[in-house]
């Protein structure tokens, strides 16, 4: 299990080729990955960057104790996250989640289960600068209705 | 006893501040009346989140000598 908060942009399929040649060969039968990109819209604006902010010390806690929960509840090989802050622009990686399991199924459900919960728990603050020049602090995060947090119940 | 406060956020910039450090006489106190005592008895605003230590609590939560407390808005991570 890896988690990583960092400035730098980074090359999802990168980290993941990489992380992955690290693992134990033959134990994992695929890998799923999430990777959140950022828009150059919202809440019916044009967005020309995004700053995010975080709680150094307890973002990275958060999100590590939700990879522990995720490997308690589904079997799976490793996984790992990497999370920016700071200035960010359109296109950008914003975040990624990958999961390795031996079948399909855990790997799945326990990204779903580890984004979901980084959407609704782990401290970090979108500011986003308009084509205007305003700065906005994003009051929530755009509703999915297909993102469900149920699965949030019992995690600290 | 001494606590720590921090602001993040949007929360931060209408504190003004980033943090406070207060002193406080007795050794314990909850998060809200440490709240009123940096806004001049305001209560907290709705859908503030609250941790202690770095982890989640709420205005009810006593704290002792030494806490890291923090206010802020709702997440929008990921």
């Amino acid at each position: 299990m890896k988690v990583i908060v960092q400035q730098e942009s980074f090359s999802p399929g990168q980290v993941i080729q990489e992380f992955q040649d690290a693992l134990p060969r033959g134990k994992h039968g695929g890998v799923v990955s999430f990777v959140g990109t950022m828009r150059d819209f919202n809440d019916g604006e044009d967005v020309v960057s995004m700053t995010l902010e975080h709680y150094p010390g307890m973002t990275e806690k958060h999100i590590e104790q939700v990879c522990a929960e995720a490997a308690e509840r589904w079997d799976i090989v490793d996984c790992l996250v990497v999370h920016r802050y700071g200035e960010m622009f359109p296109n950008d990686a914003i975040v990624l989640v990958a999961v390795w399991s031996a079948h399909r199924a855990n790997a799945f459900d326990a990204c779903r289960f580890i984004i979901n919960y980084l959407k609704a728990r782990a401290p970090f603050w979108k500011c986003e600068t308009t084509t205007t020049g305003e700065k906005r602090w994003v009051e929530h995060n755009s509703k999915d209705p297909k993102a469900e947090v149920s699965d949030l119940e019992g995690v600290k | 006893m001494n606590i720590s406060i921090r602001y993040f956020a949007s929360l931060r910039d209408r504190m003004g501040r980033a943090d406070d450090a207060l002193e406080l006489d007795g050794d314990s106190a909850t998060v809200s009346e440490v709240w009123a005592k940096v806004t001049d008895g305001q209560s907290i605003p709705d859908s503030t989140l609250i941790s202690v230590n770095m982890e989640y609590t709420d205005a009810d939560a006593v704290l002792k000598d030494g806490d890291e407390l923090a206010f802020f808005p709702p997440v929008t991570g990921g």
